[in-house]
């Protein structure tokens, strides 16, 4: 657990009425975000919807054209990859972004080496590792000087958020972590994916597979065209109003009370 | 009655648990540190070590004077011309390049040394101690100057490595012919030949001794530090290393200055060795040591590699190329052997990679 976490529910990082354009494609429009510490927020939406485009703004990869991001309280310019991981935001794409050929403790420290006279110091980044994997609970692997060539595709998924949590960040965006992964290894990501949550952090997790999102998540967050149709407790979902509102933007049904006021309140 | 009621529930409760949880309770992990021998690798060496066993005792059999002083000597400078040159390679090729100057530069730099020093007075120099340190410094700033063009030119500018050192080898052979008109450069201070011809002990050419112990460091360099572990995150993949924060450009820069720079020292080796500079030294000497840096394991797709490997595959190298003389075999099957070494060796490191899988 990292010093100065914020308390369950209390909002870690704010989007406020976001725009970005490219060229004459608005691709958000004013969108309004929130991700509280504690809690698993799906980001939810079609191909196209603006998922990636808020997950880029989040990390400091593109810049939004209006609106305002605000980190725990305090309004902040993310204008590069470094501001958001300086401020505690870790990205883990897709792809891992992992050297096949060096060890767990090498890929966690990539970047970050600690050194004692020239030389790489072992000791102290293996015990760093170690314990970390050891919060996470992540006990699957053989030994943590293991090539990460050889894990399996949850294990690699740990070690990536493994390395997040080492390196001091409060809030973690998974893109699509079950994507490429079998059951039992799903299985595994979605329960790492609590407890983050449950240790304080905040966690988005960008999916497709609804499944996954009614499994694991707090917070629902549906994008539709670029506009954020709803957002709310998990429970005030299901997954046919899910699918309605990514593919349409719309819920037809009238007993969902609180996205109509949702809504209603986005119109006034 | 209430314990068939609650034996279910028992039953139950477990598997019940053991979802709700998800996970096995927390192990201690593997505390055991890799040994000596795995961090080495040596597992993976191991059979190159047998084939150089065998090689050896092969000639021993068919020649007597195999195993004599002067074969060893003799061996041990050929082995020490390629050795910096597959040292510097290694790490090159770690990170998916190559460098086919490096022969070039072996040779021009010496060139450059020897021009240096019959220039402020050769072997009637005044002070032969400053002007030999005048020429070698030379020959070692030429080898970090083609390093530099070469980094530059695969780094920022993203010509692949194959062009560039093509390139500069041409260029760096042409301009060694120019130095002094295609011919050698014998008016050097005696101090310069003394060194290469000094054996320690009768049986440790200065020269070899050089080059090991550079070998040493290269390995200590490429396995216990950040330097090290960054070129092989590089050859790996460079997304991850440049999302990991590592400057990719300058460490390519760097890599390539070492590949240079180790290869001017093995110039000024044997400049020392044969006391006069040649135009022609090193050439195709490159191809010796990639053949030497692939037998000793490495990829050739990057991000896989070790010294010791590139060690063990210069001594197969030489001991071929010094043996097949030694019985007499006519040289022009010293190619053919390296050759067939070459691509048996390749073939053998497929055959056990997939079986680790």
């Amino acid at each position: 657990m990292v010093d100065g976490m914020l308390g369950r529910g209390q909002p870690l990082l704010e989007l406020r009425g976001i725009e970005k354009h490219f060229g004459p494609v608005r691709a958000l429009r004013r969108v309004d975000f929130t991700i509280e510490a504690g809690k698993v927020t799906a980001l939810c939406g079609d191909n196209g919807a603006g998922k990636s485009v808020t997950v880029k703004i989040m990390s400091g990869i593109i810049q939004p054209d209006g609106g305002e991001l605000v980190w725990r309280g305090r309004p902040v310019h993310l204008r590069t990859p470094r501001d958001a991981a300086d401020l505690g935001i870790a990205t883990v794409y897709q792809d891992l972004a992992l050297c096949d050929n060096l060890d767990i403790v090498q890929n966690m420290f990539l970047g970050r080496e600690r050194r004692r006279f020239g030389a790489l110091d072992e000791g102290p980044m293996e015990q760093a590792a170690r314990s970390t994997l050891a919060d996470l609970r992540v006990t699957t692997v053989r030994s943590i000087r293991q090539p990460v060539g050889s894990l399996s595709g949850g294990q690699r998924q740990s070690v990536a958020v493994a390395r997040a949590v080492l390196w001091n960040s409060q809030l973690m965006m998974l893109d699509e972590p079950t994507a490429a992964l079998g059951v039992n290894q799903t299985a595994l990501v979605l329960s790492l994916v609590r407890r983050l949550a449950d240790q304080g952090y905040g966690v988005v997790i960008i999916s497709h597979n609804l499944n996954d999102v009614f499994e694991v998540a707090d917070r629902i967050a549906v994008l539709h065209l670029g506009t954020m149709v709803a957002q709310g407790e998990a429970s005030e979902f299901d997954r046919q109003s899910v699918v309605e509102l990514m593919t349409t933007g719309k819920v037809e049904r009238a007993d969902s009370g609180s996205l109509a006021a949702n809504r209603a309140s986005k119109e006034a | 009655m209430v314990a068939v009621a609650e034996a279910p529930t028992v039953l139950r409760a477990s598997p019940v648990g053991a979802v709700v949880t998800g996970e096995r309770p927390p192990q201690p992990y593997e505390h055991r540190r890799p040994t000596w021998g795995q961090r080495a690798q040596l597992g993976g060496q191991l059979w190159l070590v047998c084939v150089l066993a065998v090689v050896i005792a092969a000639f021993s059999l068919r020649s007597s004077s195999f195993l004599s002083q002067a074969n060893w000597l003799n061996t041990a400078l050929t082995a020490t011309e390629v050795l910096l040159l597959a040292v510097g390679q290694t790490f090159v090729i770690i990170t998916g390049g190559i460098d086919l100057s490096d022969g070039a530069v072996l040779g021009l730099s010496g060139m450059v040394a020897g021009w240096v020093m019959a220039s402020l007075g050769g072997s009637s120099a005044g002070d032969p101690t400053l002007v030999v340190v005048a020429g070698l410094a030379s020959g070692l700033v030429l080898g970090v100057a083609v390093g530099l063009v070469n980094g530059l030119l695969v780094a920022r500018y993203r010509i692949p490595a194959f062009v560039v050192t093509l390139g500069t080898l041409g260029i760096c052979t042409g301009i060694a012919d120019l130095v002094a008109n295609g011919q050698e450069i014998s008016n050097l201070p005696g101090a310069v030949g003394t060194i290469g011809s000094t054996n320690l002990f009768g049986w440790i050419p200065i020269p070899a001794l050089v080059a090991f112990v550079l070998t040493v460091a290269a390995a200590g360099l490429l396995r216990l530090t950040r330097f090290g572990e960054h070129t092989l995150a590089l050859g790996d993949s460079r997304d991850a290393a440049v999302r990991a924060g590592i400057r990719d450009r300058s460490h390519l820069v760097r890599v390539y200055v070492l590949s240079s720079t180790l290869a001017a020292v093995s110039g000024m080796l044997v400049m020392t060795r044969l006391a006069v500079a040649s135009p022609t030294s090193g050439s195709n000497d490159e191809l010796n040591a990639i053949a030497a840096v692939v037998i000793g394991g490495a990829s050739l797709f990057g991000g896989k590699g070790t010294i010791l490997g590139s060690f063990l595959g210069t001594a197969l190298i030489s001991v071929l190329l010094t043996g097949l003389i030694i019985v007499n075999v006519p040289p022009f099957w010293q190619l053919i052997a390296v050759g067939a070494v070459l691509v048996a060796a390749v073939y053998v490191d497929q055959v056990r990679e997939r079986r680790l899988r």
